[in-house]
């Protein structure tokens, strides 16, 4: 199924939670909300899911109107960031809940919907826990039930608020892969909501970036990695090295001094230059843009992170910088810095 | 990016605080405390108070209890059996105490049964929506407990009196308030109605409106939500509610005296009774039904410690 978002704007008093969001979701796609909190994801979320309501605005599910129909009407599936698992039903009852309510026009018979729950509980791989209480689940347990719980009800899409927030980072971690591998089984449209991007690249088809209740960028995981739209994105998502530098003419200046880059078409004025950590290039001294000495080095893994305190300027800036270990740096050395791709966005954004 | 990081550093700080907080653990747990080997310093437990000391504070706590709730309930029992259970009895079967007994506990259930209603309905309202004029609603709802019980009757006595608002119009229809079951419930039901929203709205707001918002994505409606999800929730504390509203409503006094007229037989409850027989210095049917209603108050209490067990047990803490 599909969702269409149109001009969304909802405002809590003067704040503008969601800000003329535009938004088209395809048919079977995992589709990541990405931002810090207070960007919105959350609400807009919501608002698909008919929780919360737009002050102005379209949202439609598979081309029909959704605003004109209330949460339980939408066939639409939450799963909620603390589980909101029913906590006086049993595992069983809570999976049941949204096939006992049906109408008794459409209500399965008991045999049926025993069927049903069992095969969601099998498709979680927690059928040995229907007896018990949520409150004797642990966190990854009633996620994976409220999931169930979600899916029985068959819903034309799936929607996960931060689900794997409130899980310890392992559990996080398994719960991720298992939330992929079930949606490359079932293949229901969803959406989740997270502020970990992490999650976001590793679970999502396409990433939708928020900030203060707008859309920064959408695209795939590796777009919104290599090929950020704006200072924002480029920021939020992985680790950049940020300098204030100035553009004229082509010409790119850190503290006055010329660097050895292109301005690569940005407009003249204070900007910012984005380069992240792995993209810094180590030379001999005299060899890049940048001079610097290594205050710091650790290594682990296949890397080593060095601080290195930039020369030029009031000798103040520190950046850290990711390098293969082919040579290991030494602290005290003098080295040089080549950004291998970088980005120069203005300085408002 | 840090966020983890973070985590781990609040929680070594909480770790770090911990022996803090639990310093201030009330001295009625420091019995448990000491025996546990971990503290290990039984003798010189900085947390315990002196032998003497501790002797002192428990003696005068239950000297205090003795004389001022103990004492009290064995006189009235002591002078409702002092002439014997066969006199008990006697006085508890009179017409008059019957019909006492019976309009107490017509009161009751009617006064109970509304605003059992009314409760769940504001407390639902408050603890779940959010609206302009919450806090005046609240505020509106403790009324009843701020003004004296006479008031609450006066109020109603200025409405259905004779020469009330609408006494001339009731009297044109014949319909009786005052001094007749309508005003002695209306009473009740007012200086009554905080304590099943008060039981229920800490504990509804507690409990916050995810569960209701899974039932209905779920396609549950209004209706199915509240009694599948939002009254099994509520049910330990509703009772509460209910049982603590039940003991006010048969023992109150003040408000019922100003519009019951005091009919012999007809407008007197338990509690008026008491005071009328008193009066006339019939100490053991005043003291009998007295004891009913000090049994009434002995079962609430335990009734309540079962309850409050059950209301503790319902919010284990969920780890969010």
């Amino acid at each position: 199924m599909t969702i269409e978002v149109k001009n969304i704007v909802k405002k809590f008093g003067s704040f503008a939670a969601l800000d003329n969001v535009d938004l088209k979701v395809a048919q079977g796609e995992l589709l990541a909300l990405l931002g810090p909190s207070g960007s919105g994801k959350t609400t807009l979320l919501r608002i698909i899911a008919g929780l919360d309501w737009p002050d102005a605005g379209e949202v439609s599910i598979d081309g029909e109107n959704a605003l004109a129909r209330g949460a339980s009407e939408r066939h639409v599936g939450f799963v909620f960031q603390h589980y909101a698992l029913f906590r006086h039903m049993t595992v069983f009852e809570n999976v049941a809940f949204g096939l006992r309510v049906q109408p008794r026009a459409i209500r399965k018979d008991e045999a049926t919907i025993r069927a049903r729950v069992k095969e969601l509980l099998d498709l979680v791989q927690l059928d040995w826990l229907s007896g018990r209480y949520p409150s004797q689940l642990s966190g990854g347990q009633r996620q994976r039930i409220a999931l169930a719980r979600a899916l029985a009800i068959e819903p034309r899409i799936l929607l996960l608020d931060e689900p794997f927030g409130a899980l310890d980072a392992k559990v996080r971690k398994e719960l991720r892969q298992w939330l992929r591998s079930l949606h490359s089984e079932i293949h229901v449209t969803s959406i989740f909501v997270t502020h970990d991007q992490e999650e976001a690249l590793e679970v999502a088809n396409r990433v939708v970036v928020m900030d203060k209740g707008r859309i920064e960028q959408i695209g795939t995981p590796g777009e919104v990695y290599d090929d950020p739209a704006t200072a924002f994105v480029h920021g939020f998502i992985g680790e950049s090295i940020v300098l204030p530098v100035d553009v004229s003419g082509g010409s790119v200046r850190l503290a006055g001094q010329r660097l050895n880059i292109a301005a690569n078409g940005a407009a003249s004025g204070a900007s910012k230059l984005f380069v992240r950590r792995h993209d810094m290039q180590i030379g001999p001294a005299g060899s890049g843009s940048f001079e610097g000495a290594v205050r710091h080095v650790r290594s682990f893994g296949p890397i080593q992170r060095a601080e290195v305190a930039l020369s030029g300027g009031e000798g103040k800036t520190i950046i850290e910088i990711d390098a293969p270990r082919d040579r290991e740096l030494q602290a005290g050395e003098i080295v040089s810095l080549q950004p291998r791709r970088y980005r120069i966005f203005a300085a408002q954004d | 990016m840090s966020t983890q990081s973070d985590v781990a550093t609040v929680a070594t700080e909480l770790r770090a605080y911990a022996p803090t907080v639990d310093l201030t653990v009330s001295p009625l747990s420091s019995r448990k405390e000491r025996t546990r080997p971990l503290t290990g310093r039984a003798v010189g437990n900085p947390r315990t108070e002196p032998g003497p000391v501790r002797f002192i504070i428990i003696a005068l706590a239950v000297t205090f209890l003795s004389v001022f709730v103990v004492l009290p309930l064995v006189v009235v029992f002591a002078q409702a059996f002092s002439k014997g259970i066969g006199a008990y009895i006697a006085a508890l079967t009179e017409p008059e105490a019957l019909a006492a007994i019976r309009l107490t506990l017509l009161v009751a259930a009617i006064s109970v049964t509304l605003n059992l209603v009314f409760g769940v309905i504001a407390a639902w309202a408050i603890a779940k929506f959010e609206f302009t004029g919450k806090t005046f609603l609240i505020t509106l709802i403790d009324l009843p407990f701020s003004v004296s019980p006479v008031i609450s009757g006066l109020v109603f006595v200025l409405l259905f009196g004779a020469q009330g608002y609408w006494g001339p119009w009731l009297q044109a229809h014949d319909i009786h308030v005052l001094f007749a079951v309508p005003g002695i419930a209306l009473a009740t039901i007012f200086v009554t109605f905080p304590f099943v929203a008060r039981a229920l709205i800490p504990l509804m707001q507690e409990q916050g409106t995810q569960e209701e918002e899974a039932a209905i994505s779920l396609g549950a409606s209004g209706l199915q939500t509240f009694f599948r999800v939002t009254l099994p929730n509520i049910k330990w504390g509703l009772l509460y509610g209910v049982l603590l509203c039940n003991a006010r409503a048969m023992g109150e006094f003040g408000a019922v005296s100003v519009v019951s007229g005091h009919i012999r037989g007809e407008t007197n409850t338990m509690p008026l009774l008491v005071e009328i027989l008193y009066n006339e210095y019939q100490f053991v049917a005043s003291f009998a039904i007295a004891s009913l209603l000090a049994m009434l108050a002995l079962i609430t209490l335990v009734v309540k410690t079962v309850l409050e067990r059950r209301l503790d047990e319902g919010q284990e803490p969920s780890d969010h």
